[in-house]
């Protein structure tokens, strides 16, 4: 299918930059001309996997994306959501693997920065920060110093900016060993009324950049991240972006200052390729032309070309179109702040791209090529057969040895305490945390209000590997758990698509199934997806890592006095499991962490009971039927306990029917546990009662200690102690 | 009651503590920008925590010299009650007006978490509801360090505000954070108007955040 190469550009040239021979066709015929230099990188900027979404698009489009508190759907800076009064909670979740990967502390920080400026960018004020990270197996030489790198590097930017780091989720496993995942989050809070697009519009009006000047730093940054890794990615590093996060403290108050006044028209960030994605942004969705003199732009370097100073990625730099009346006041807030603020266009009716230096036209491009001549891809796709279950033969396992295996599981990297990373991050810095970091959601009040947030990051790529459909749907409905956990209303999630390489057909089936599986669970949880992003290409030497649809949940607590944590709130409550129990360990933690084996079929889940148990939940909330609550996930019932057991060091006697490994370490779906006042135990089993909800009493809490009758016991201080011990152990 | 929140390029928890200060004293404390060189009749200055200047160079270095500071120092010189809340503490040391260095924690990395202090004297004005407090920590650069000389004027003239301690009040390693010099966690200055603390009173204010213990701080000098 690939003719000869008949253009005058070098194909190496063309090739270098990312671009197909016929995407090149496409440019030549688009443009009655073959391109010069800065125009091919721009195509190469825009066309690119991480600017274009060509292989997703078509998929993603399948996903819900309405609903009645939805405000703003995918497809601007970030989604907005109806949180009541006037107040909207707008958020999204971004990757930044490949920097990560390359320059662990920079990259996690711009993952960071990027994401914030997404928020505020929209005229919200950004209240807490999220992350989903994934690393290599930690006995892989680079895995310590990843970790390490990344926190550093998440806590670095959030902390500076004083944005609380409230919540999110790490895992390790051998398939992140060339290619860590590092997805940040961020959800701010802004009026419903004033909400900012990026639309560019009134012909002549100025075109204005703010923020840092221009480097020639993260030069092709999207195109690298874009791109497989091979032994020599270590010579990316230039393409790995600086950070600065007191530059974008500064430019988070001078933004919000400014959209007080009605001075802004429109408003973009420059992140991913810089000043070319911004410009042909605002353009293309107002439908206008752009007119740039580069010679304007606020340059850190000498002699930069056009070329360079389209498609640098230097950090914290915005493009505004603004009322001219109000230009010196919009200019004095910047000087404020000292901050750049240049006029460097205008906008125009040509629907053109033209950029101009010293007197010079340097590019003259239709903004309808770069963004609806974009390729879009129905790549070719095979679906992997599910993994079958594996039966367990129940007499090889010995009920014996369940509290030495719960040690062993509480104590493992993939659930142990994450304390020693979040108390790296600020996570109470504006002084509206009302749940930290280790319960099931965060949670952070709406400042000034009695009302608040709940907010949670999940996935399990294990389950998506092994059945990529109902691992979509466990990675939506897990945030939705969390949610519902902690006593909030789940509203809307963002979702980071993390995958391989999208051309070999098996990486694209798990797409298609991942996508169809969280399409399913959004559908009948009326949770519907109002942002994302997808990051492909995640490879090393030709391994892809598993599929990571990671998914990050919101929703809200009408009033805080009803916020539930895991933490057991007192001695003598009962302790009630909710939901069905077979006692599936296929694809368990118990599996992977005490047998080492990852085998089995993922867990199913059943979205009618799930619906029914989450309504249950949180009518007991609203019935303040409930102490504490949490769900059963990762690790079955006895992990969930025992967290609940650690969070608050009250201790529980369990005392069930079945005693045997598949029932405590089982990880069937749709399963709570709730703590339940002697007090109110009648009620509570007449509610659910109503509702023919299946529950099972499974114990009563004890002071201390963790005792499961006819098995073993342990006390709560040494399970915190084995579970607080190996990540500050393993990185020292 | 009036009081003044300075305001830099980076103070992040400006607006917390301006929000502790109207719960408790009922009015609204007056922003000041770092630029401003004056501040009319005041009974409290807060210099808020925060990453002013982005902590280049060094934590508080470049604040210390703003405009604002010179004005702060003389203000502080007449007597005029100072709090300065984690880089604030920073900052103060860098103008001179507390004594001593603020240096990288000792497990060289950032910690944000609940500790206790408890109050080694009951005489000056921030210090009258002494009581074994609460309240979350949030830095870098905490570990208190000073010269031998340095450490025994300060304790000579009971400068010392608050040490870290266990939830009992016992003072020991275990409950030193960041390894501060005998677990020093605020010091005053000699006249025991100037105050630096490197926990944040204002983060623990009510019960929803997770303790209300900062506010005894706050009552003691605004009351």
């Amino acid at each position: 299918m690939t003719s000869t190469w008949i253009h005058k550009t070098e194909q190496s040239l063309v090739e270098s930059h990312g671009l197909k021979h016929d995407e090149f066709d496409n440019i030549v015929k688009g443009l009655g001309r073959e391109p010069n230099l800065t125009e091919l990188g721009i195509f190469s900027a825009m066309w690119n996997e991480h600017c274009s979404y060509k292989s997703s698009k078509f998929w993603l489009k399948k996903l819900p994306t309405t609903g009645e508190r939805v405000v703003q759907g995918p497809g601007e800076n970030a989604g907005v959501i109806d949180i009541d009064d006037g107040d909207v909670a707008v958020f999204k979740m971004e990757s930044h693997n490949h920097p990560s990967y390359i320059e662990p502390y920079q990259g996690a920080a711009t993952g960071v920065g990027g994401i914030l400026r997404d928020i505020f960018t929209m005229g919200a004020r950004p209240v807490a920060n999220l992350n989903a990270l994934r690393f290599g197996e930690p006995s892989h030489p680079k895995t310590k110093h990843l970790l390490a790198g990344v926190v550093e590097g998440i806590g670095g930017y959030g902390n500076c900016i004083g944005i609380p780091t409230v919540g999110g989720e790490v895992n390790f496993h051998p398939s992140y060993n060339g290619n860590i995942l590092v997805n940040a989050m961020t959800v701010g809070i802004a009026k419903k009324d004033k909400i900012f697009y990026s639309a560019a519009a009134g012909i002549g009006n100025p075109v204005v950049y703010v923020g840092s000047k221009t480097g020639r730093d993260g030069i092709h940054g999207a195109t690298m991240a874009s791109a497989e890794f091979d032994d020599d990615s270590e010579d990316k590093k230039p393409t790995v972006q600086v950070g600065d996060p007191f530059t974008e403290k500064l430019l988070l108050e001078a933004c919000l200052e400014l959209m007080k006044e009605e001075a802004i028209i429109a408003i973009q960030d420059m992140g991913a390729a810089g000043l070319t994605s911004s410009s042909i942004e605002m353009a293309s969705k107002g439908n206008v032309g752009l007119e740039i003199d580069l010679t304007k732009v606020p340059m850190r370097a000498s002699n930069m070309t056009a070329y360079e100073l389209m498609l640098s990625e230097s950090q914290e730099r915005m493009l505004m179109v603004i009322d001219p009346a109000k230009e010196d006041m919009a200019r004095k807030i910047f000087k404020k702040w000292d901050l750049e603020f240049e006029v460097i266009g205008r906008v125009t009716d040509t629907k053109n791209l033209v950029l101009n230096m010293h007197g010079k036209e340097e590019a003259c491009i239709p903004i309808n090529i770069l963004v609806e001549d974009a390729p879009e891809y129905q790549r070719d796709y095979t679906i992997s057969e599910p993994t079958k279950d594996y039966t367990i033969d129940p007499n090889s396992l010995n009920a014996e040895t369940i509290v030495d295996d719960l040690i062993k599981m509480i104590s493992h990297p993939n659930l142990c305490s994450r304390r020693w990373i979040w108390e790296q991050y600020d996570h109470m810095v504006m002084a509206d945390t009302i749940v930290r970091p280790g319960s099931d959601a965060a949670v952070v009040r709406v400042h000034g209000t009695n009302k608040a947030i709940a907010m949670s990051t999940d996935c399990s790529p294990t389950y998506c590997k092994h059945n990529s459909f109902e691992g979509g749907k466990h990675a939506v409905v897990e945030t939705w758990r969390n949610l519902i956990a902690s006593g909030a209303l789940p509203i809307a999630i963002t979702d980071c698509m993390n995958f391989g390489n999208p051309e070999k057909p098996e990486i694209m089936g798990q797409f298609v199934e991942c996508i169809r599986g969280m399409t399913e669970a959004c559908s009948a949880l009326n949770y519907p997806v109002v942002s994302g992003n997808v990051s492909l290409y995640n490879e090393t030497n030709g391994e892809g890592i598993y599929p990571t649809p990671a998914i990050g949940g919101v929703g809200l607590i009408k009033n805080i006095e009803k916020t539930k944590t895991i933490a057991f709130k007192k001695i003598d409550s009962a302790i009630y499991l909710i939901g069905k129990t077979e006692g599936h360990l296929g694809n368990s933690h118990f599996l992977s962490i005490v047998q080492n084996q990852e085998i089995g079929s993922t867990p199913i889940i059943n979205l009618d009971e799930e619906l029914k148990n989450g309504k249950f939940i949180l009518e007991l909330v609203n019935k303040d039927l409930i102490l504490s609550s949490h769900d059963v996930g990762e690790g079955g019932l006895l992990v969930a306990a025992t967290e609940m057991s650690m969070s608050s060091g009250i201790g529980v006697s369990i005392n069930t029917e079945r005693k045997n490994h598949a029932y405590y370490f089982g990880e069937d779906q749709g399963r709570y546990l709730v703590e339940v006042d002697a007090a109110d135990e009648q009620k509570f089993k007449q509610v659910a009662e109503d509702h023919k909800i299946t529950i099972e009493l499974i114990g009563r809490t004890i002071d201390a200690y963790l005792m499961i009758q006819d098995i073993g016991k342990v006390s709560v201080k040494d399970l915190k102690s084995e579970s607080e011990k190996w990540f500050p152990n393993f990185t020292r | 009651m009036k009081s003044h929140v300075i305001v830099f390029p980076g103070s992040n928890c400006d607006r917390d503590v301006a929000v502790a200060i109207e719960k408790i004293s009922g009015s609204a404390p007056e922003m000041i920008w770092h630029k401003n060189t004056s501040i009319e009749h005041s009974d409290l200055i807060i210099v808020p925590g925060g990453f002013s200047y982005g902590d280049y160079l060094r934590c508080g270095a470049i604040a210390s010299t703003s405009p604002i500071m010179h004005e702060v120092v003389q203000k502080a010189k007449a007597g005029v009650p100072v709090i300065g809340i984690c880089n604030g503490f920073q900052i103060l040391i860098e103008t001179s007006l507390l004594d001593g260095a603020l240096i990288r924690n000792n497990s060289l990395s950032f910690i944000c978490r609940d500790i206790h202090i408890k109050a080694e004297n009951s005489t000056s004005i921030f210090t009258k509801n002494n009581i074994i407090a609460k309240m979350p920590i949030a830095h870098n650069e905490g570990n208190y360090f000073a010269s031998t000389e340095t450490l025994k004027k300060i304790k000579d003239h009971d400068q010392i505000a608050f040490r870290y301690c266990d939830e009992h009040g016992v003072v020991n390693e275990q409950a030193n954070p960041n390894g501060s010099m005998e677990n020093i966690a605020g010091i005053l200055n000699d006249t025991k108007n100037v105050l630096g603390l490197m926990p944040h009173p204002e983060r623990a204010i009510e019960i929803n955040l997770g303790g209300d213990d900062g506010k005894h701080i706050f009552e003691s000098v605004l009351n």
